[in-house]
């Protein structure tokens, strides 16, 4: 018997090829009266891995936030699917159902189980049927390798368990970008590993992704596209051999002497 | 249950003239029962009162609009700085003499019953202290956890409803079980307002009867049960809502 294809649990909605999915044009922010991004553009598209890389300091974090509108912006300008995301009249949720986002302390709510956080958006935000949600949680959590472990508390989980948790969490919105903000620079050596598989499965499955990080062998190996940020501006972009093999700017090469 | 004591309350009383008339003569044992009633539900409803005001005051204090915040902060103030008694009475005698009374054939029933401005003057008192210990509570909940929801869609009232406050809960329900046996106690207070509490009973009763230090020991113990009983409720549900690998 032939069994219909199953469905992907990251399915996506449809955004043409062509065009950027995520576009940056002469952003800036500040705080107070420290200027941290000075003027960044980027065009990501569908499907794309782009990895954002540079010093700490440098705006990466920032960067990232400001896509899904956690962090406001002073100029510029920031589209997503072609949203306006500065935009005051903008539906935030409209936005951020579109952007998942994936933090450093993976922010799980502690109260709730591995199941309960994974469903939790989609229920109370989406108001899906509870039935459906479910079975998509699971096949999420199964994906994320965490299978037997629904019932278990964030606080019983070690770190690359919590954040692959977190992973999943924000997969279960179908969302069409994902953020992952230094997502494995929390965790211990080991347990890096298992976090980038995920990620690594997620690219390969076509999700678009920007990440920012300090693990430059998974960049160089996943990236389509690597960002160097040095100080609030793009100092140089480029694939990733361009980057790690023939830096052009100084700062890039000094950068990636001190850590490589 | 009356039958079953009452021998044993009699024959005490006619070998050693300690006269507990509550556990032996119907007509007391039912102003006892009644007034056990009364302060129970006093205590309930206050309580209950106390929490929603809690919930809500906490809400405003972060609430984006300054006329709210202010209200509560003034809420807070006034209530937490008059004692309680003098509030008690404030309500009953400064507020209860301009509300509405409905003509009952021969005399005026007041809108609001004795019983009514008691409940209402100790959860407003209680709740200025619950306010403070929620406040306490959210601002221990770490902004990271806040921005997650905020990135999955979460309303700010939805954010607070399903994050910030069961989290809130847990982290201030210790320093809220001191608040809520403190109310809980303080419900006797509205025996000056003339609710037929425990306290009021058992005062008519040893008007009646002159047995003042043995109604003494049954309205000492009768607290001494009941708030055991809700500190021990209290601490149960704190253990029930540990949660594993968190805070300890």
């Amino acid at each position: 018997m032939l069994l219909p294809p199953e469905p992907s649990v990251t399915e996506h909605r449809s955004w043409p090829d062509e065009s950027p999915i995520v576009s940056l044009k002469d952003v800036h922010k500040s705080f107070g009266s420290f200027e941290v991004l000075r003027g960044v553009s980027m065009d990501v598209r569908k499907g794309e891995i782009v990895c954002i890389i540079g010093p700490s300091g440098s705006g990466k974090s920032t960067l990232i936030r400001c896509i899904n509108g956690l962090t406001p912006i002073h100029q510029g300008s920031i589209t997503v699917e072609g949203q306006e995301v500065n935009d005051a009249k903008l539906d935030k949720l409209s936005l951020r159902r579109k952007v998942g986002i994936v933090f450093q302390q993976y922010n799980l709510f502690p109260h709730k189980t591995v199941l309960e956080n994974v469903m939790m958006a989609p229920l109370k935000v989406l108001r899906e049927p509870k039935a459906e949600v479910e079975a998509r949680a699971r096949a999420l959590i199964a994906k994320v390798r965490l299978t037997g472990k629904e019932d278990a508390y964030p606080g019983q989980l070690s770190g690359g368990q919590q954040q692959r948790v977190a992973i999943a969490r924000s997969l279960a919105m179908r969302p069409d970008v994902m953020l992952f903000d230094e997502v494995t620079a929390a965790l211990d050596p080991e347990t890096v590993k298992e976090v980038l598989v995920t990620i690594k499965e997620l690219a390969t499955e076509g999700m678009t992704c920007i990440l920012v990080t300090h693990e430059m062998g998974f960049a160089r190996e996943v990236a389509d596209h690597v960002y160097f940020t040095d100080r609030g501006v793009i100092v140089e972009h480029g694939s990733p051999a361009q980057i790690f093999g023939a830096a052009q700017d100084p700062r890039t090469r000094q950068f990636l002497s001190q850590i490589l | 249950m009356l039958e079953l004591i009452s021998p044993l309350f009699r024959e005490l009383y006619d070998r050693t003239g300690l006269n507990f008339t509550v556990f032996y003569e119907r007509y007391e044992y039912d102003r006892f029962v009644g007034g056990a009633s009364v302060s129970l539900q006093l205590i309930f409803w206050s309580l209950l009162l106390s929490l929603i005001i809690g919930v809500l005051g906490a809400w405003s204090q972060n609430s984006q609009s300054r006329a709210l915040r202010i209200c509560a902060d003034a809420y807070i103030q006034v209530f937490r700085n008059t004692p309680p008694m003098i509030q008690l009475l404030f309500f009953y005698f400064g507020l209860g003499a301009f509300t509405p009374a409905f003509d009952m054939g021969g005399y005026s029933q007041p809108i609001i019953s004795a019983f009514g401005w008691a409940v209402l003057s100790l959860g407003i008192f209680g709740g200025a202290f619950n306010v403070e210990i929620f406040r306490s509570g959210l601002e221990a909940v770490p902004a990271s956890t806040l921005e997650a929801a905020e990135s999955l869609c979460f309303t700010r009232w939805q954010t607070y409803i399903y994050v910030s406050l069961p989290l809130a809960f847990r982290i201030s329900l210790p320093a809220l079980t001191n608040n809520l046996v403190s109310l809980a106690k303080t419900t006797s207070l509205a025996y000056v307002i003339s609710v037929p509490e425990m306290t009021y009973v058992l005062n008519q009763v040893w008007s009646d009867n002159v047995n003042v230090p043995e109604m003494m020991w049954v309205l000492f113990l009768f607290y001494v049960g009941v708030i055991t009983l809700l500190s021990y409720g209290l601490h149960a549900l704190e253990r029930r809502l540990a949660l594993p690998g968190y805070g300890r």
